[in-house]
């Protein structure tokens, strides 16, 4: 056993656990914040992305016992106050989504592709930038669309922002 | 968001829960007190079980039980049946094995279930898994279709000598060989339909819960028909009464076909809970469902085509081996047989047709229905042979096609079916413009500059889907109805609640059944809610496959309110005062003809339940119908798709350059959910013929049982998508709908290898096209191309 805490969406979070256990399932189970899903046990599908500190980490390949301290975002942190992230609302606009199992990974991914490579993606820096997250749905077309959109919003915002 | 309209690309209702994290799927359902369970699966792909000791796991810690296939046969649980009877030749019935769901003394696939762990914690059910001494007979294992039912190879089934379970035929065998003996040219070719593991990204998973008191069991699972499961479960396998057992399937991330079967983990979850009184929880890790997930595809094919000199096709034959693994799953029988070979007169009006299909066991994971199941085997034959017959003769295979296309409706194949409505050449038409077909060449020149070799390939594809009319299926072997029902229930203040036994995994239902009431009922969609999924809920339905639940769910829905309107007409009639004829329903409002007296939809409600303008007696009180429509025929979508794509002979990698498609799916209700489907369809195709392969070894072993090893499309494997359709209303429903899920897998492997292979100059490469086949081939065509 052993004692991880972090703060999960700005809440400190605290338990005791199987020093076994994935960030993952600390997070399923533990704090049953069930939005972000296992889909594959290799790391490959991204099903799993969350944002720690800031950055895009597969949440099945981290202990949780290494997150101690860390600032994790999951996709429950990201509406605030009841408004939608550009890039979620993005998703909806552009039907980028069927059955909704990769979407949270794929959502945090987009982010940080974001948050990386800047708000005017093309769609080459896109569909490589996402290679590391599978959707077996919607053969990618609209999410490379809404990618795109959630990409200009967040850049648009942070104009907004920063003009303020 | 107001009254929406049928053909609006209406966004989706369901994807706030889903973009949020808060979607329900089965893995996020905890119940209090629960177990979780660890399937023990053979090593083995063909082996006796001698001997199992569970002493040591049993004191493990935190274990509550340990069952094997003894202990589920001692309390009498049936094994998992096939629900497709389909007859051989000779007139037997087909060779089903028997299929418990903990192995009975044999294991006949990696994977198989041996023994199920029940523990406080997962991590506790696996250590404990560990310690069981399972002492097993290895035994020689057959892997191989095209030599399954050969003389010599190991046996699976004692009920299936020469692991046949099938020789099936359809058409008339005379006539086509008398018209291949007189034709002007024939056009042979063997080829593989590769095997493919559906790998829907949620991982199968199951909740089993009983409630001593009321003696009510519930099981949470990842179906794609909750109904269906109960009927299985509670009528053949025995573990509980349909009206004491609840079925839910909540979200399901995607199915495939996939998730249609019955298989051996639900069923010992559900069992397992009433017998320790704890709920039991499993779920897959991705791993098993590679290996235990129903696989599809897996044909050996040989077909000839007869063409006259004038290029019209007079016959065609083939002869199918296809593998349907280890055991029989829910509706294996059905796939290479009814699902398959009635589509193989193509688009074209072929005069005579003979299809065989052999049927084997191998020591694989079953093989069952996978998106377009049946249909996809059916194109890609057809398509293939078509190109390669145009190739032959010298004739474009855009003109070939043309040619021979079905020019008048209705049309009777020689193999059952009767494509009913359909365009098929102004399809062939806007594709070839779309695709920029005749600018085809001057880009072959600008990519051969480069180095790179460019080709372009059709597939002009039609299915049968809306599966289906139930005389016709019982008729077929099939031992349900695939009828589908809908309950309308308006609320006293106008709202509406649609309870459908169609299921939504990923089609939009929710809000394409509610854009439908919007529009009908003149209500905003905010109004309606969407109900399916749970057995408590919805009295019975057939679930969600075979592109069914607009042709055929849709339908059903289009009857109940039909019902609807005519009792809220009786209603009006007595709150306007004026006799039920003279009642006009339009744009929400109830308007007595030739007056301005109206009252608007919630007011009818309203009335409706407080029955003061009229006598109850009379006119029952209330505003609720249900409807079970039974489809009058398949639905028949068809299109053409163009693919061109750009090989680097240096390394055989593929860019998939442009895609177009043109499909006819009848009317579209939301063309936004239309098109995502076809794209979704084209990428699941595109896996198929250029990446996916699930590939066993000689001992049996799966040697793609990982993302690491089984290749599956990502973001930048693929192009975006030119999609576009045509119009032939479906004369079989009363929307015209034909269904659009399955098109585009059924449509790709085709339009992917012959525009692969006109690059080559012909090379035949068999799929997966994977960089190191294609290497190979263009290895051979380029040193063809020298001499």
């Amino acid at each position: 056993m052993v004692h991880v805490s972090m703060a999960v969406n700005g809440r400190a979070q605290s338990a005791d656990v199987d020093s076994r256990t994935l960030l993952v399932q600390f997070l399923r189970e533990n704090l049953r914040l069930t939005g972000t899903h296992v889909g594959c046990d290799t790391s490959q599908c991204g099903a799993c992305v969350v944002h720690v500190d800031g950055r895009a980490v597969k949440s099945c390949t981290l202990l949780a016992a290494s997150c101690e301290g860390a600032q994790v975002t999951t996709i429950e942190g990201l509406a605030q106050g009841g408004k939608l992230h550009p890039m979620q609302q993005a998703f909806q606009d552009n039907h980028g989504l069927q059955c909704g199992f990769c979407t949270p990974g794929m959502i945090m991914a987009s982010i940080d592709l974001v948050n990386r490579e800047g708000p005017n993606l093309d769609e080459a820096t896109i569909r490589h930038g996402l290679e590391g997250n599978i959707c077996r749905c919607t053969g990618y077309h609209n999410i490379v669309k809404a990618v795109a959109q959630g990409a200009r919003e967040m850049g648009a915002g942070a104009t907004t922002k920063a003009a303020e | 968001m107001g009254v929406t309209a049928i053909g609006a690309s209406v966004k989706r209702t369901e994807d706030i829960r889903f973009i949020t994290g808060k979607g329900h799927y089965v893995d996020d359902v905890n119940r209090p007190g629960q177990a979780y369970a660890y399937f023990l699966r053979s090593p083995h792909a063909h082996a006796t079980i001698d001997r199992i000791d569970a002493s040591a796991a049993l004191k493990s810690p935190g274990v509550v039980a340990i069952f094997t296939g003894d202990d589920i046969a001692a309390e009498k649980v049936g094994g998992l049946i096939c629900g497709w009877m389909i007859h051989s030749k000779d007139g037997s019935p087909m060779k089903a094995g028997a299929h418990p769901a903990l192995a009975q003394g044999k294991v006949r696939y990696v994977g198989d279930h041996v023994a199920v762990v029940i523990a406080d914690t997962l991590a506790q059910a696996r250590d404990a898994a560990e310690k069981i001494e399972v002492h097993y007979t290895e035994l020689p294992a057959v892997v191989d279709t095209a030599k399954a039912a050969s003389s010599g190879q190991p046996q699976l089934h004692d009920v299936a000598p020469n692991n046949t379970i099938f020789n099936w035929h359809i058409g008339d065998k005379a006539a086509t060989d008398a018209a291949f003996a007189s034709a002007a040219h024939v056009t042979k070719l063997d080829l593989l339909n590769n095997r493919l593991i559906p790998n829907a990204m949620e991982p199968r998973a199951a909740v089993g819960e009983y409630d001593s008191g009321a003696d009510g069991l519930t099981l949470y699972t990842t179906s794609q028909n909750p109904h269906v499961a109960r009927l299985v479960l509670s009528a053949f396998v025995g573990i509980a009464p349909e009206n004491k057992f609840r079925v839910i399937a909540p979200d399901v991330g995607g199915g495939f076909g996939s998730k249609i079967f019955i298989y051996a983990e639900e069923t010992v979850c559900a069992w397992a809970a009433k017998k320790i009184d704890r709920p039991v929880k499993w779920t897959a890790e991705r791993t098993e469902s590679f290996l235990s997930d129903a696989h599809g595809r897996d044909h050996v094919t040989h077909a000839e085509l007869a063409l006259d000199s004038g290029g019209k096709i007079t016959a065609l034959r083939s002869h199918t081996i296809a593998n349907l693994g280890a055991y029989m799953s829910t509706f294996a029988s059905f796939v290479p047989t009814y699902a398959y070979a009635p589509l193989l007169s193509g688009q074209y009006g072929i005069p005579n047709i003979y299809a065989e299909v052999d049927a084997v066991y191998t020591n694989t994971a079953p093989v069952d229905a996978y998106r377009g199941a049946g249909r996809p085997e059916a194109a890609f034959l057809v398509e293939r042979i078509v190109e390669i017959a145009a190739r032959e003769t010298g004739r474009d295979p855009a003109e070939l096609r043309r040619i021979n296309f079905v020019k008048t409706f209705p049309h009777q194949t020689p193999v059952l079916m009767a494509y009913d409505a359909g365009d098929f050449a102004a399809a062939l038409d806007k594709a070839l413009v779309l695709a920029d077909y005749k600018g085809v060449g001057q880009r072959k020149a600008a990519s051969a500059a480069k180095g790179k070799l460019r080709g372009i390939g059709i597939s002009a594809y039609i299915e049968a889907c809306g599966v289906a009319p139930s005389q016709a299926v019982g008729a077929l072997g099939g031992g349900v109805g695939l009828w589908e029902s809908a309950e309308v229930r308006v609320n006293p203040i106008g709202t509406v609640e649609v309870l459908t036994g169609c299921h939504s995994h990923g089609q939009g239902n929710e809000t394409t059944y509610a854009q439908f009431v919007s529009s009908r009922l003149g209500i905003p969609i905010e109004n309606v809610s969407v109900i399916h999924g749970d057995t408590d809920k919805v009295q019975f339905g057939m679930g969600t496959y075979g592109s069914r639940s607009g042709a055929v769910g849709m339908a059903a829905l289009a009857k109940a309110l039909d019902k609807i309107e005519a009792k809220a007409k009786k209603v009006a009639g007595h709150v306007l005062e004026a006799s039920e004829g003279d009642i006009e329903f339009k744009d929400g409002k109830f308007t007595v003809k030739g007056t301005d007296k109206s009252i608007d939809f919630g007011s009818v409600a309203l009335n409706a339940y407080t029955a003061h303008k009229f006598n109850g007696q009379e006119l029952e009180p209330g505003l609720k119908e249900g409807a079970f429509w039974d489809p009058t025929n398949f639905t028949f979508p068809a299109g053409v798709h163009i693919c061109e794509l750009e090989i680097d002979p240096q390394t055989g990698v593929v860019e998939l350059e442009r895609w177009t498609a043109v499909d006819d799916f009848g009317k579209l209700i939301n063309p936004m959910i239309v098109e995502g489907q076809v794209h979704g369809g084209i990428a699941q195709g595109v896996g198929q013929a250029l990446m996916e392969c699930a590939h066993y070894n000689a001992e049996g072993q799966l040697l793609t049982a990982s993302y690491m090893d089984y290749c599956m499309p990502r973001a930048d494997n693929l192009p975006s998508f030119k999609v576009d359709t045509i119009e032939t209303p479906c004369p079989s429903n009363p929307l015209g709908l034909k269904g659009c899920g399955e098109a585009g897998a059924i449509a790709a492997p085709p339009a992917v290898i012959n525009a692969l292979t006109d690059a080559l100059g012909h090379e035949d490469v068999p799929m997966p096209a994977t960089p190191q086949a294609v290497w190979r081939a263009a290895q051979k065509a380029v040193k063809r191309a020298a001499e």
